[in-house]
């Protein structure tokens, strides 16, 4: 419970420190510091409201101050193009960012731990050395690029799957739940979420070979050799329950730092998602969206972060934290 | 090639080792002699009956074809080498250096100054990486320093804090130990018994480094945040993506920019396996 406690402390410090950073950043840019909060298309009334708000005609340790308390209850301000709320844009991207992540980073471990384990049994094998090598050079591969021939394939090419977007054009859904359900919406998915796997399996894949092998050398595995278990028994019940801890670390670790990764898919696909919604802020220099969308990243990834250290404790007990 | 590999403390048998040091060697003579190799990647082509020679096949005058505004593409490929090999090694060496310098120091001391400088990673690891090389590209201005700066600043906990947990043993061995006792500084154990030991891992740290640096540079590119004064692989793909080649088909003008992003990515995995079979032998067998 103590070094839970003691986790749980390093996070906040952690997420203290990012909007720490995120604060001073959003400083940085060139000229007038209220531009990180007020354009100059904004009515008189809406420039009177955010400066009270975000205190920006103060000193700078009352405008950090305030800063926090907006933070803490979601306030990011306006976005400087769609004049709304920062964080309802945010919400209304971000199940299309979870479902994309969720997706193809479920598909990507199930496939790496499959053939990871695999690839450890036929240790040696030709299977091993083609294997190895494909993976790695999939690994290596940009996402972006995977993405767009697949795209150059499959949607324009052969004219099977949409190019981009995650609905089509005037489509009417009557909640959250039924457009990210129906057909439309999944048939976009296809491509992005491939694009996101083939690039994510390499990891699982490799952690779970490497595990595998350490893991038969062990004592227990040997005992069970000896007891004339047949092999599939020994891989899976003794071996492969054990492999498994460190990939479903990994696996929260990974989930975390898609979220942020996916940036770049989701430009290629034009996939309306939390990343896209970063660089079209970023470009168009709509800096309170581009900080709200940087802080909501940055909050999934940490705490994701928190829930692999907390699951690693808890799946092997050999392992505590001081 | 066997002194390239003895020089570079690799295994002389491991063939993925061999191919990826090939890849590299002729990676960087590429980027050496690039300009004999290309002509000038700017220059606007014309067909000889005077239109502009858009968007076309390739053919023995232009290898590769040319782009939509009627630029050589294999002239671009090669010359974009050198914006590739630049970011790669320079991004790659600061992040191992920062990397080694910090683990070194908080596995040999602890104490306070290890408590501060693992405190340090976390805070790093907990920043978005992507998302943060493109915030500080756009504001600090889009120019390859910042995205080598970026890079650093993100990447160097995976290695400190290896090397941290590497040195946390060596420490406890008997020849520092005699060292401490013939009365040697800490500067001298670390210079002369602890960081040779080392070596290897901020080897196998940097070769993995060179690709994401590389990666990193294509993806920041891509999105629009990257330098746009020189040409480089990421930048040709956002050209060929911004200017519909994927529906034209033109395959010639976005499949090689990114084999070669593979090629020396890839390259580094190879080589840092080679690195890796050195440190735990026992998967050799």
């Amino acid at each position: 419970m103590r070094s839970v406690a003691i986790r749980f402390a390093q996070m906040l410090l952690v997420l203290w420190a990012v909007a720490t950073i995120l604060f001073f950043l959003f400083r940085l840019m060139p000229g007038d510091p209220t531009l990180a909060y007020i354009d100059t298309t904004f009515t008189a009334e809406q420039q009177e409201e955010l400066m009270r708000q975000f205190g920006l005609d103060r000193s700078l340790a009352e405008q950090y101050l305030l800063y926090f308390a907006n933070v803490i209850q979601g306030e990011f301000g306006t976005s400087f193009r769609s004049k709304r709320p920062v964080f309802t844009i945010i919400f209304e991207v971000l199940p299309n960012t979870l479902a994309l992540t969720v997706l193809s980073i479920t598909i990507a471990y199930i496939f790496g731990v499959l053939v990871g384990a695999w690839l450890a049994w036929r240790r040696g094998s030709i299977a091993e050395a083609v294997g190895i090598p494909l993976v790695l050079t999939l690994r290596a591969a940009p996402e972006f690029w995977l993405g767009m021939v697949l795209l150059a394939i499959f949607a324009f090419g052969l004219g099977w799957l949409p190019s981009g977007g995650a609905n089509s054009a005037g489509m009417q859904f009557s909640s959250t739940f039924d457009r990210l359900t129906s057909p439309d919406f999944l048939r976009h998915l296809i491509l992005p979420a491939a694009t996101l796997a083939l690039y994510l399996q390499g990891l699982p894949l490799l952690l779970m070979r490497s595990n595998m092998l350490d893991v038969l050398q062990e004592d227990y595995v040997m005992m069970a050799r000896m007891k004339g278990l047949p092999e599939w028994r020994i891989l899976l019940l003794h071996a492969a329950r054990n492999a498994l801890l460190p990939v479903v670390t990994a696996f929260a670790l990974g989930l975390g730092a898609s979220v942020g990764g996916n940036v770049v898919v989701e430009t290629v696909f034009s996939w309306p998602g939390l990343g896209r919604v970063l660089v079209d802020a970023v470009a168009s220099s709509d800096y309170p969206l581009a900080q709200g969308a940087f802080m909501f990243i940055a909050l999934i990834l940490i705490v994701m972060n928190f829930v692999a250290d907390l699951l690693y404790t808890v799946l092997d007990p050999r392992v505590s934290h001081g | 090639m066997p002194s390239l590999m003895r020089a570079l403390r690799l295994p002389q048998n491991d063939p993925l080792a061999i191919i990826g040091v090939t890849i590299y060697v002729v990676f960087l003579l590429v980027a050496l002699f690039a300009d004999v190799l290309a002509s000038d990647p700017f220059e606007i082509l014309f067909t000889e009956d005077g239109n502009l020679a858009a968007n076309l096949p390739p053919s023995l005058a232009y290898p590769l074809g040319t782009t939509n505004l009627g630029r050589d593409i294999f002239s671009q490929l090669v010359i974009g080498t050198r914006s590739a090999f630049l970011v790669g090694l320079t991004a790659a060496g600061a992040v191992v250096a920062l990397g080694t310098i910090v683990g070194l120091v908080s596995g040999y001391f602890g104490g306070l100054t290890d408590q501060i400088l693992m405190r340090l990673a976390d805070i790093a690891l907990g920043i978005p990486f992507l998302p943060f090389v493109i915030v500080l590209a756009a504001f600090l201005g889009p120019q390859t320093q910042n995205v080598v700066l970026a890079i650093t600043v993100l990447l160097w906990p995976n290695t400190a804090r290896v090397i941290r947990s590497q040195v946390l043993t060596l420490r406890e061995r008997g020849f520092v130990e005699a060292a401490r006792v013939a009365g040697s500084s800490d500067l001298r154990i670390i210079r002369v018994h602890i960081a040779p030991n080392i070596m290897p891992l901020s080897l196998l740290y940097g070769s993995i480094a060179i690709g994401w640096a590389i990666l990193t540079e294509a993806s920041i590119s891509f999105l629009g945040f990257g330098p746009s004064d020189s040409i480089s692989w990421g930048g040709m793909l956002q050209d060929a993506y911004a200017s519909q080649a994927l529906s034209r088909g033109s395959y010639y003008w976005f499949i090689p920019p990114g084999l070669c992003i593979v090629l020396v990515v890839v390259a580094g995995f190879f080589i840092s396996r080679g690195y890796e079979e050195i440190l735990f032998p026992k998967l050799k067998d």
